[in-house]
């Protein structure tokens, strides 16, 4: 006749099903792997480059092919996720104050979005003329 | 015409009698003003007086009412029960193991909140002679929102880590670490380094932000420990290049 | 029974326990302090408090002018040696907890801000936004965490003293995750339970507001002081009685009636204009302006609410920029509870029951007539605060006495040394221990205990409330007497030994149920109007027959009886309480 504090347990597998912000946090997780991959793809590239334009073609061919088209789309669609989600949270991590004020999340938010359209389009701008 | 009601499904256990917890439900007069704290003492003066919860102020600064509502951690004192349906569920808080129907022991989260040494560590020493130290609005605003946290618990009812790490130090208490970090009265981050910059610290979050999503009093621990995470690295190297630099 | 030895114990863990116990580990570090409280610190109903404390520090202020506030708003029935004592302690113990950390808010230069409140000529009113009691509370707990000498027992709810020969043993508690009761054999006791405003059914007191200390200290033959001076806070929320700060007056806030008229304008206070002005309308103490509440709904000049009358409190003219700066959780409140923007409308507002002047009777240095116990404020009684107190006065006297009884405390071990439990001592732990558990073994009960619980709201709110009459009174002491018979026969229907709530609400019933008597008795024999304590019968104050303290006495079969002590007059001769225009 005395305490027996109950523990409930958690599932370690399906704990983020549960919930709609634990399934999205990872999801934004899970994008790490598909830009690693991909990014380990893009260096094997490199390498097949290095062997020769035969090689390279064979290369690229696959990565037109309908498999690689399906993998670089879902890498781009979680790429796109991810650097959402972390510029969303970037003025949690870093609160700027001017003049006393504090700088409104948006405003930094919207700042990191400037800057990646203009380096996206610097990028792309490059790919075209090169 | 009938009186509207709604049914609410309690988490219920006593360890005197029960192996483990079961659901309890009762039905209760519905009200456009009550919270759900108000259904749950009408349960307990009315229905059943063996249910046990902790309440004491009603007005959401207490931080004893916290609870699982439907899913979500919330603080039943504010809680109404017009922006829910008609039946509820409601558990004691997540991670915690249950003492006893919606009361969990919080003992892992009050020696993780003094682990961290919440208190001042004072940067200069000072008299009461002296008068108070100087603090401008802006120094006061640096840190303010982080001196809101009334230890309500919600958000390590929220965080993922916590439910799969029990080490983990939590989002309250390094959001509390890092109220004094920021305090320009103060200089202990070296101190609090330890607990706070550690593995089962800062480190372990992942930045789920789940907490500061459940907060009531927007605290933002989630920001909290960013910044601390920043503040720490940022230490580490500069330790490294000066060693002798007091913080 | 299992003993725990410490040197003090020190009951209740809200301002004024966290004060003491570190004044104590600061005093003498050797000394092993037991910090007991039936809920966690950061629980404790000084968290609720929002206007902020007050303290003279600004060049424009003096002592003698918070002084003779304090005196004056006290309708000269305060201890005129302890207020000299605290308000000039005062500016001290707040320096001293700003050190700790507390946030108060600054002005432009890095120095403490102050803003005007009830009752006080010059603005002293230290404040951290809105939540100043909050601010203070977890300043004082975190840094109560840093002494290895105090040792705290969260969630023990104390039962009772444990007194033999005129001298306090120690306290017995329930530990309440196990149910088993302890004994804390102690060299000094300290109660800083809090106030009884849960004895009415409209508060901004939080549920643990059961008057537990009072109530130990009153069986073991301490007098409780003063208990019929209830002070009714203006502006509660209608149904909840959520607290709505004295601090939105302070800003500029007013009170109008159904036809927007500032009716306080008719009792004294004005004339309305200039405003904020200090001592004037809104900024009147708190007993007028709850008298004056209830004459306008004598008059039918209030507005009918789904919980009662209430009147509106107006802040829209301050604006949204200011209102968020200084007044952030009241708007949070008034949104959340009753649905208004104060931005865009008026708040309904009613006085309801927010401090108790009354207590357990000590003096100025804490300490009461059973040696080694002292106590330390709302539940104590000094007196500071004599028939109504200022808005503000009380965080500080939090600070102030709970250092004193802390260091009283530990100057008492010191000289004393450990306590010899003898037989008697023993006996009294047991009987203490035994008494719960009858509670807790009873059968074949027929009361309830909220049955019980509402039956004593309503009686005190009809017979002892903002007005009285010798029948109202009457009839209320005779249902306390009736309640206590009943409360014989309740039983508890959870038989748990863990967090057994049915169980602490039993015993909170009966600590309320004794301090209830006690106001109400002590309010029947007061034959006069002073401060809080107005009687229709009686309307004017009686200074030859009752500048006296009462003194509640305790009888376990029947009533209290009442008798009375002297007020100590210093430097302030009593003279009428003006405030409005003429106090310019």
């Amino acid at each position: 006749m005395s305490r027996r504090p109950y523990i409930r347990p958690v599932s370690t597998t399906g704990w983020w099903l549960r919930d709609g912000l634990y399934f999205r946090y990872m999801m934004r997780e899970l994008s790490s792997l598909f830009i690693g991959a991909f990014t380990i793809f893009l260096i094997l590239g490199l390498y097949r480059l290095s062997q020769g334009r035969a090689e390279f073609e064979v290369f690229t061919a696959r990565l037109l092919g309908p498999a690689g088209t399906a993998f670089a789309l879902l890498t781009l669609i979680f790429a796109i996720y991810h650097t959402y989600t972390w510029f969303q949270v970037t003025p949690k991590a870093m609160p700027i104050v001017l003049a006393g004020k504090r700088i409104p999340g948006f405003v930094i938010v919207a700042a990191h979005w400037l800057l990646f359209a203009a380096v996206s389009a610097t990028v792309w701008l490059l790919a075209v003329i090169f | 015409m009938s009186e509207r009601t709604v049914e609410l499904e309690i988490l219920r256990y006593d360890p005197d009698q029960d192996q483990e917890p079961y659901f309890q439900t009762y039905t209760v007069p519905y009200h456009e003003d009550w919270v759900v704290l108000d259904a749950i003492n009408y349960i307990k003066d009315e229905l059943d007086r063996t249910l046990s919860y902790r309440w004491s102020c009603h007005m959401a600064v207490c931080g004893s009412c916290g609870m699982v509502i439907n899913g979500t951690p919330v603080l039943s004192c504010n809680t109404f029960l017009r922006d829910y349906p008609d039946k509820i569920r409601i558990e004691p808080l997540r991670n915690f193991p249950i003492e006893r129907d919606l009361i969990v022991d919080m003992d892992d989260f009050i020696s993780k909140l003094t682990s961290v040494k919440p208190w001042v560590i004072a940067r200069e020493e000072r008299s009461v002679d002296d008068g108070e130290y100087l603090q401008t609005p802006a120094q006061l605003a640096v840190f303010k929102q982080y001196t809101a946290c009334i230890n309500c618990m919600l958000c390590y009812s929220a965080c993922p880590q916590y439910a799969l790490n029990e080490p983990f130090v939590g989002p309250a208490a390094l959001a509390l670490a890092h109220r004094y970090n920021l305090d320009n009265r103060d200089i202990g981050r070296s101190a609090r380094e330890d607990v706070v910059a550690s593995n089962p610290g800062i480190w372990e979050c992942s930045f789920v932000g789940a907490c500061s999503e459940v907060c009531p009093k927007l605290v933002d621990p989630a920001g909290a420990i960013q910044q601390a995470k920043i503040a720490s690295t940022g230490d580490y190297f500069l330790d490294f290049l000066m060693p002798w630099r007091r913080k | 029974m299992e003993t725990i030895d410490t040197d003090i114990a020190i009951v209740g863990a809200g301002g004024a326990g966290l004060r003491a116990a570190i004044a104590v580990a600061e005093a003498n570090p050797s000394l092993k302090i037991a910090l007991i409280s039936k809920v966690y610190p950061m629980r404790s109903h000084t968290v609720a408090a929002e206007g902020g404390a007050a303290g003279v520090i600004k060049d424009n202020d003096s002592f003698d002018y918070h002084f003779h506030d304090t005196v004056a708003g006290g309708d000269w029935l305060c201890d005129q040696d302890a207020v000299e004592l605290f308000i000039h302690e005062a500016p001290r113990e707040l320096t001293q907890i700003e050190h700790w950390g507390c946030p108060w808010s600054r002005e432009p230069d890095g120095h403490v801000a102050v803003r005007p409140f009830g009752g006080m000529k010059v603005e002293r009113t230290w404040y951290a936004a809105d939540k100043t009691g909050f601010h203070m509370l977890h300043t004082l707990f975190q840094t109560s965490l840093k002494y290895p000498s105090i040792e705290r027992f969260d969630e023990y709810y104390s039962t009772d003293l444990v007194v033999s020969d005129g001298k306090c043993h120690g306290v017995t508690a329930i530990e309440m995750r196990t149910g088993q009761v302890r004994f804390f054999k102690a060299s000094s006791v300290i109660i800083a339970t809090g106030g009884a405003g849960k004895v009415f059914p409209f508060t901004t007191n939080g549920a643990i507001k059961t008057g537990d200390g009072m109530a130990m200290a009153y069986r073991v033959g301490v007098p409780l002081k003063d208990m019929e001076f209830v002070q009714y806070h203006p502006t509660g929320l209608p149904g909840t009685g959520i607290l709505i700060t004295e601090g939105s007056r302070g800003e500029g806030g007013i009170l109008v009636n159904k036809d927007g008229y500032r009716y306080l304008q008719d009792y004294n206070l004005g004339p309305p204009d200039p405003w904020p002005r200090k001592k004037a309308m809104e900024l009147g103490p708190r007993d007028r302006l709850s008298q004056a509440f209830w004459h306008e709904q004598q008059k039918g000049r209030t507005i009918s609410g789904d919980y009662g009358d209430v009147v509106h409190l107006d802040l829209r003219h301050l604006g949204e920029a200011k209102i968020m700066e200084r007044l952030p959780m009241v708007r949070e409140l008034a949104q959340s509870y009753v649905g208004v923007d104060p931005v865009k409308a008026p708040i309904p507002v009613r006085p309801v029951v927010h401090y108790t002047m009354g207590g357990i009777d000590t003096d100025i240095d804490t300490a009461t007539s059973v040696a080694g116990l002292f106590s330390a404020g709302e539940c104590a009684c000094v007196s500071i605060n004599g028939a109504n107190r200022l808005g503000s006065n009380s965080l500080t006297e939090l600070l102030v006495f709970g250092a004193r009884a802390g260091r009283a405390a530990a100057e008492f071990a010191r000289e004393n040394g450990p306590p010899v439990v003898d037989g008697d001592a023993r006996q009294a732990a047991e009987a203490a221990e035994q008494r719960v558990l009858e509670l807790f073994r009873r059968s074949g009960g027929n009361e309830s205990i909220a049955g019980l619980r509402r039956d004593m709201n309503l009686a005190m709110e009809a017979g002892a409330g903002i007005y009285r009459s010798e029948d109202s009174l009457q009839e209320c002491t005779q249902t306390m007497q009736e309640l206590r018979e009943r409360y014989r026969r309740i039983e508890l229907m959870d038989k748990s030994n863990v967090f057994n709530t049915d169980l602490i609400e039993a015993l909170e019933l009966g600590s309320m149920l004794d301090v209830a008597a006690a106001m109400a008795c002590s309010a029947l024999q007061r034959k006069e109007s002073r401060g809080s304590h107005q009687r229709l019968d009686y309307p004017d104050r009686d200074d030859e027959m009752y500048l006296r303290h009462s003194l509640a006495h305790y009888s376990a079969n029947g009533l209290p009886s009442i008798d009375y002590s002297d007020v100590t007059i210093t430097r302030s001769r009593p003279a009428e309480r003006v405030y409005g225009g003429s106090a310019e």
